[in-house]
């Protein structure tokens, strides 16, 4: 138990960060359900706002980011936000129109 | 009196605790957002995640953007996709199963991805561990010895140094202070954490902001767009 004893450092941050952008990189890869693609991608970007913050963090580096990764941190949440209301407003249209939101199933632009 | 000392020189440090606790709830429920097939379940599960991972962000000092993040991403994106789920939720989309070789791909693919990113992170020393407690503690007792070797020669704090002690007091035992106040003049284009002679050129973020807000004024014009009900034909 002597980790718990030492502070963690930034290694620690990107892991986790690391671990979130992988899980969800495979969530887009394996999903069917268009929905879970986008929560896949929710994934992947609090990876990357997670090492943002980490390399903006003064606990772990003198020479950090600052207020700088704070700010792109922000942006990209923001970012986030639009894009999920975009791709759920493509998928509801799917939805609509075709009864589905299996990706697979959504071949019409297919040569 | 010695085994004293030894206790209090291995007191366990809460904020590595807490550390790791809130990343085994971030990382465990995005396992879950990945291995389950039930949508409905994924979707919980994400909140879960998300609002640990704003926990994450609270324990690097980031204060702003882990309530950003419950704000925003908890509270906004997570209830759109709720929402999208809840009108999509047909029998057969609820639980929708992916093929074997979907599976055996993506965790090659992102095993492998995982492994060179992790020996990535720990590859560099200086990351492994932070010093900023011990120097904080250091700067703290250094300051408090020479505070008393003035009083002790006759002299009295003036205002400056006893402010400056209660800094160091705040940066050993609260650690670096918010900066809300700095983000919202970062926005508008002014860098008070930035001497102003070492900066060239733009060192604000209005640019930024502008572009984000007219995009998310056009996305939320698109999103209400495509999403409109459609009018009968004819």
């Amino acid at each position: 138990m002597q980790f718990l004893y030492e502070p963690i450092g930034l290694s620690h941050f990107l892991a986790v960060g690391a671990f979130l952008f992988v899980v969800g990189i495979i969530c887009m890869a394996t999903k069917r359900n268009a929905l879970g693609i986008l929560m896949g991608i929710e994934l992947v970007l609090n990876g990357a706002i997670l090492n943002f913050v980490g390399f903006a963090s003064p606990y772990f580096r003198e020479d950090n980011l600052g207020l700088d990764g704070h700010l792109i941190a922000l942006f990209v949440i923001v970012l986030a936000a639009a894009e999920a209301a975009v791709a759920l407003a493509i998928a509801l249209n799917f939805y609509n129109n075709h009864a589905t939101i299996d990706v697979d199933k959504a071949q019409e632009l297919k040569g | 009196m010695n085994l004293l000392g030894a206790a209090i020189d291995a007191t366990i440090n809460w904020h590595s605790v807490m550390f790791y606790v809130t990343s085994l709830i971030a990382c465990g429920f995005a396992l879950v957002v990945l291995l389950t097939n039930n949508i409905v379940r994924m979707a919980f599960a994400l909140i879960v995640s998300l609002s640990a991972i704003s926990g994450l962000l609270f324990l690097a000092g980031a204060y702003f953007v882990g309530t950003m993040q419950l704000m925003i991403y908890v509270g906004g994106t997570v209830v759109l996709l709720i929402f999208g789920v809840m009108l999509t939720a047909q029998k057969a989309f609820i639980t929708m199963r992916t093929s074997a070789g979907d599976w055996l791909l993506g965790l090659l693919v992102g095993g492998t991805f995982l492994a060179v990113l992790v020996q990535l992170a720990f590859s560099i020393p200086q990351w492994e561990s932070s010093s900023y407690q011990a120097k904080s503690d250091q700067e703290l007792t250094a300051y408090v010895a020479e505070l008393e070797q003035e009083i002790q020669s006759g002299k009295t704090l003036s205002q400056d140094q006893r402010q400056k002690l209660v800094q160091l007091e705040v940066e050993a035992t609260q650690g670096e202070p918010q900066r809300t106040g700095e983000i919202g003049l970062a926005l508008v284009g002014l860098r008070p954490d930035k001497d102003p002679q070492q900066s060239e050129g733009l060192s604000g973020y209005l640019l930024p902001f502008e572009i984000v807000s007219v995009h998310l004024l056009v996305v939320l014009v698109g999103a209400a767009y495509l999403a409109r009900a459609r009018r009968q034909q004819g």
